[in-house]
């Protein structure tokens, strides 16, 4: 009998002197004594072990991950997304100064979306990191994840740490023909919720009809929660079709499906529900032409009745606002627009707006045209609302609240809405102008551009330090145009210090600008190497 | 060769950062803001001057040859940050480090390096040279007194593991860390270091989680062999008594013929331990077939002086080491500087794998691990949760060892694969397979997993 390795492993537990090894292992070992016997025999047992090792069974194999048919990036942008990654977890470690080296991590958004505006394939080595990336930041995670395609998707689900990569945007997945019915029926039924959404996203974008068909054919049955995104999903291409959809939906189980329903239907002025608030709406504004000047009277309603809360007009007001006021300010944002120029005396936007508003009604009315030019994206009443851009912001017409200025902004086309921003800055200088800045279009027009880099050194010459603006400069690092660069390189000198400015400003401002020259180079160079290389050198591809 | 072909990559350049702190204020200048006056040539230098927050730029130069710094920062970081943002401008490939002819202020470094390079190698160019030479009388006296420390630190450590094993290991759980810790000290007193690190080694098994008795009875089976081996080494093969000699810790120097060859960098990692950082660099010799090891140290922060960037192949020259299977080897002359290559050695299947690693241990009974290149295998995760290399046809699979799990590494070798078999080099062992390197046919790229 020969002794196996669990006898030498209780022996060894044990001890000797309690367990004494089996007398072959003794044998073995003449003249030693029983520890030195079991030493030499385990010895002797575990490199045989080890030089014996065989593998073992294969767990099944994982199912390849789809292909990508999208081209490889060009080495230097392979690179270059190596070094943003790789600077991501740096930047939290930067405390108050800001120094003169560009932030990697704030360009990694442009740099994705670049990239797949040239519809490259993320490289496969980077995924973990991009992955990492856009766990750690959401407003990454659209553009990270059409970059990463079909095999980020194949990844995540490998690790538990990137779900979200699995219920977010279905970055890659394959959709099926949206004209082949069958394949539709069977991922519409199965799919994850993500590919449902992006499935009736394709197939409206195809077949509205359809999509409405696929839509109600399970709508009873669906989760509040998914109706309520599924019908959000309808905001892009919303058109008269949808409407017997949505006014179905005003008779919904869930108060939040009714009253999204009501919203889209808002903006759809030709619609059935339009011209009912249009009518609510009309019977509470009045022109009064009796006093000298025309001024506009309010009446705001007595109750809220069923037919408007059918409508989505909620009854219940949030604390500190009178009922009669809320009412007013749902139907008259839900109104279309066109008709106060019916009701109002033939007036444009412009006219409307000035007019004088009897009994403090004007900013509850103001208010709530900004709401409906904003959900009905009218860019003239968005014109009349925000005013020229140099009357200053407390005393103009419309609305004085920035964020209701930037919605409004949004729906003015690109090149005026950079005009308007670049005159507001002219005239009232940065202070105000962050939001604004940020829903001009990157890269900034050129207009806007001066207008930025003017304020700021208008701001170095009084003497502030450039901390105060940060904000804006760090946007001005993303958005201004690259090719700005070479005529900012006069501001990178140290100024001579003038009188009164805060002691040392003007090397931190050289400093600062020193950033910006060297983040819009960087960008230009980022840009430069995304650009596809003429005659692809890869003899593997 | 085309110059940009030569740049490094961002990853290899970050790799050669002492620490993450270093690493990070490295990337930050990795951008052409702060620097001016840049410029490399075609032997690997690279230079430029770095504004930093005193009047008078850092002048900062790399050979990257060696590589080798020099910046006149205060920093005692080695490499400092100037040097890691100046190699990330250059890897970058901008117009911040253009061919150039070396400025003024670079040149008597450079000529100093290249001078040394030349005649002859530099001196202790691997820590450790041998001792002086002088009487060597003296040498083989001092080398007898050293033996016979060393023999009688073996024997007392033999009497260590026999009354382990006569009370029992469950008892070794009981005694706690101090015993072995104690025990360490004397073997470190009787000079023979690698006896004090498997005795160090040893006191961590019992917290090592499930399954440690067998581990500890393995490694005390395995420290005893050695001990037996010391004790006999007369009556040993030259090259097995190498080995045990090496095992226990004698310096040898790197007497073997040196093999010129055109030697692919197949992986680098560093293994912090304590004071002291252990860089190694797996080589594998395109003509010869060999593998080599190079090992570098460095002190508490300092990276290792050897750096290599993974994916280049330079044509050098490798000193192997006497014994332990004759992997280890020392870098002597390099005739190019590292120059980018997508090629990776031969390989097999997991079979032949570990039978690689069944037949080292002939040479070497106290070998953990053998370098092997996997061909054609596919990371699968496995149902406990731990991770699979498998062959492509499904059937023979070796586990991931337990260090690797978890890794950043072990992700970008599954996302490399794709589920696609993939070429993969790495350690093979009795813990195991750890993947250091990929390359997939997918991709012209290199992918270090360390």
């Amino acid at each position: 009998m020969t002794t196996t390795w669990e006898d030498l492993v209780t022996s060894a537990l044990l001890g000797t002197d309690r367990r004494a090894p089996a007398d072959d292992v003794l044998a073995r070992s003449p003249g030693k004594d029983a520890p030195v016997a079991l030493l030499d025999a385990a010895a002797l047992h575990t490199v045989r072990r080890r030089a014996g090792l065989l593998p073992g069974p294969a767990a099944g194999l994982p199912e390849p991950a789809p292909h990508d048919g999208r081209p490889p990036l060009p080495d230097a942008a392979r690179r270059r997304l190596a070094h943003l990654l790789a600077d991501r977890s740096g930047t939290s470690s930067g405390g108050g100064r800001r120094g003169s080296a560009p932030d990697l991590t704030e360009l990694l958004p442009q740099w994705l979306a670049a990239a797949n505006a040239h519809d490259y394939r993320a490289p496969a080595s980077v995924l973990p990191a991009l992955l990492d990336a856009a766990r750690a930041r959401t407003d990454l995670r659209p553009a990270a994840l059409v970059f990463a395609g079909p095999l980020g998707l194949w990844l995540a689900r490998l690790n538990p740490e990137w779900r979200f990569a699995l219920r977010g945007t279905p970055g890659g997945t394959a959709l099926p023909e949206p004209a082949d019915p069958d394949a539709v029926r069977r991922l519409w039924e199965e799919g994850l919720f993500a590919e449902r959404v992006a499935l009736l996203g394709a197939v409206r974008a195809h077949d509205p009809d359809a999509a409405a068909a696929l839509l109600a054919s399970t709508w009873p049955s669906e989760r509040a929660e998914d109706r309520l995104m599924f019908l959000d999903s309808l905001r892009t291409g919303l058109s008269d079709a949808d409407e017997p959809f949505l006014e179905e939906a005003l008779s919904d189980r869930s108060r939040n499906v009714r009253s999204t329903a009501a919203e889209l239907l808002s903006a759809l002025p030709r619609s059935a529900f339009a011209r009912r608030m249009a009518e609510r709406a009309s019977t509470c504004v009045h022109l009064d032409r009796t006093v000298a000047e025309a001024t506009i009277t309010v009446e705001a309603p007595h109750e809220c009745d069923a037919g408007m809360q059918r409508d989505g007009v909620l009854p219940d007001p949030p604390t500190g606002r009178g009922e009669r006021s809320w009412w007013l300010g749902q139907l008259v944002e839900a109104a279309p627009l066109a008709v106060w120029t019916a009701r109002l005396g033939a007036r444009t936007a412009t006219e409307i707006v000035a007019l004088p508003v009897a009994d403090d009604w004007a900013d509850e009315l103001h208010a709530a045209w900004c709401r409906a030019a904003v959900r009905q994206r009218d860019p003239a009443w968005a014109r009349a609302l925000l005013g020229p851009p140099t009357t200053p912001p407390a005393t103009g017409p419309g609305t004085s609240s920035l964020a209701e200025r930037s919605k409004l902004l949004s729906i003015l086309p690109d090149g005026e809405r950079a005009l308007w921003v670049a005159d507001f800055i002219a005239a009232h200088g940065l202070s105000e102008a962050f939001q604004l800045l940020g829903v001009c279009e990157v890269p900034w027009a050129e207009p806007l551009g001066r207008a930025v880099v003017d304020a700021l050194d208008i701001a170095r010459d009084a003497g502030s330090y450039p901390w105060s603006f940060s904000g804006v400069m760090g946007l001005a690092e993303r958005c201004l145009d690259p090719g700005q660069a070479d005529r900012l390189e006069v501001l990178t000198a140290v100024p001579d210090e003038p009188e009164g400015a805060s002691p040392g400003a003007g090397g931190y401002w050289s400093e600062a600008f020193q950033r910006l020259v060297a983040t819009l180079r960087l960008r230009a160079a980022m840009r430069a190497e995304l650009l596809p290389v003429a005659s692809p050198p890869d003899p593997l591809d | 060769m085309n110059q940009q072909g030569v740049r490094w990559t961002a990853e290899q350049v970050l790799a050669l950062a002492p620490d993450d702190a270093s690493r990070r204020a490295g990337a930050k200048l990795g951008t052409a803001g702060p620097w001016s006056g840049g410029g490399s040539d075609g032997s690997g230098a690279v230079w430029g001057l770095c504004k930093g927050s005193g009047s008078k730029p850092y002048r900062t130069i790399v050979d990257t040859a060696g590589p080798a710094y020099s910046c006149s920062c205060p920093s005692r970081k080695f490499p400092c940050k100037h040097a890691l943002g100046l190699l990330l401008l250059w890897s970058a490939g901008g117009e911040a480090v253009p061919d150039a002819g070396v400025p003024d202020w670079a040149e008597p470094w450079l000529a100093g390096r290249r001078a040394r390079a030349t005649g002859g190698r530099g001196p202790g160019a691997d820590g450790g040279g041998p001792a002086r030479s002088g009487d060597p009388e003296a040498a083989r006296r001092r080398a007898e007194q050293r033996a016979a420390r060393i023999t009688a630190g073996a024997e007392e450590l033999e009497q260590r593991l026999a009354d382990l094993l006569r009370g029992g290991l469950a008892a070794a759980d009981r005694s706690g860390y101090g015993l072995w810790e104690e025990t360490a000290a004397r073997m470190v007193d009787a000079q023979a270091p690698g006896l004090a690190g498997r005795v160090r080694d040893l006191g961590a098994i019992p917290g090592s989680g499930p399954g440690w008795p067998v581990r500890l009875l393995e490694e005390c089976a395995l420290t005893h062999l050695l001990d037996r081996a010391w004790l006999d080494i007369d009556r040993l093969p030259d090259p097995l008594a190498a080995t045990v000699r090496t095992r226990v810790g004698l310096t040898a120097s790197a007497d073997g013929p040196a093999v010129r060859d055109h030697w692919s960098v197949l992986a680098q990692y560093d293994t912090p331990d304590g004071k002291l950082t252990t860089r190694r660099v797996w080589l594998h010799g395109r003509n010869s077939g060999r593998t080599a090891l190079l090992l570098s140290f460095g002190a508490a922060g300092r990276a290792p002086a050897l750096a290599l960037p993974v994916g280049t192949v330079v044509d050098a020259e490798v000193r192997p080491y006497p014994g332990a299977g004759r992997l280890r080897g020392e870098l002597g002359e390099q005739f190019s500087p590292p120059v980018p290559d997508t090629a990776h050695p031969p390989g097999g299947d997991v079979a032949g794998a570990l039978a690689a690693y069944g037949t080292a241990l002939r040479e070497d009974p106290w070998l953990d691990a053998w370098p092997v290149t996997l061909t054609g295998v596919i990371p699968v995760p496995s149902p406990g949760g731990g991770w699979q290399l498998a062959d492509a046809d499904g059937g023979s699979a070796l586990p991931v060892t337990a260090a690797a799990l978890g890794g950043p590494g072990l992700w970008r070798l599954a996302a490399v694969s794709g589920g696609r078999p993939v070429t993969v080099f790495g350690e093979c062992g009795h813990r195991g397979f750890t993947p250091l390197t990929a390359w997939s046919p997918e991709t012209p790229e290199t992918v270090p997993l360390t």
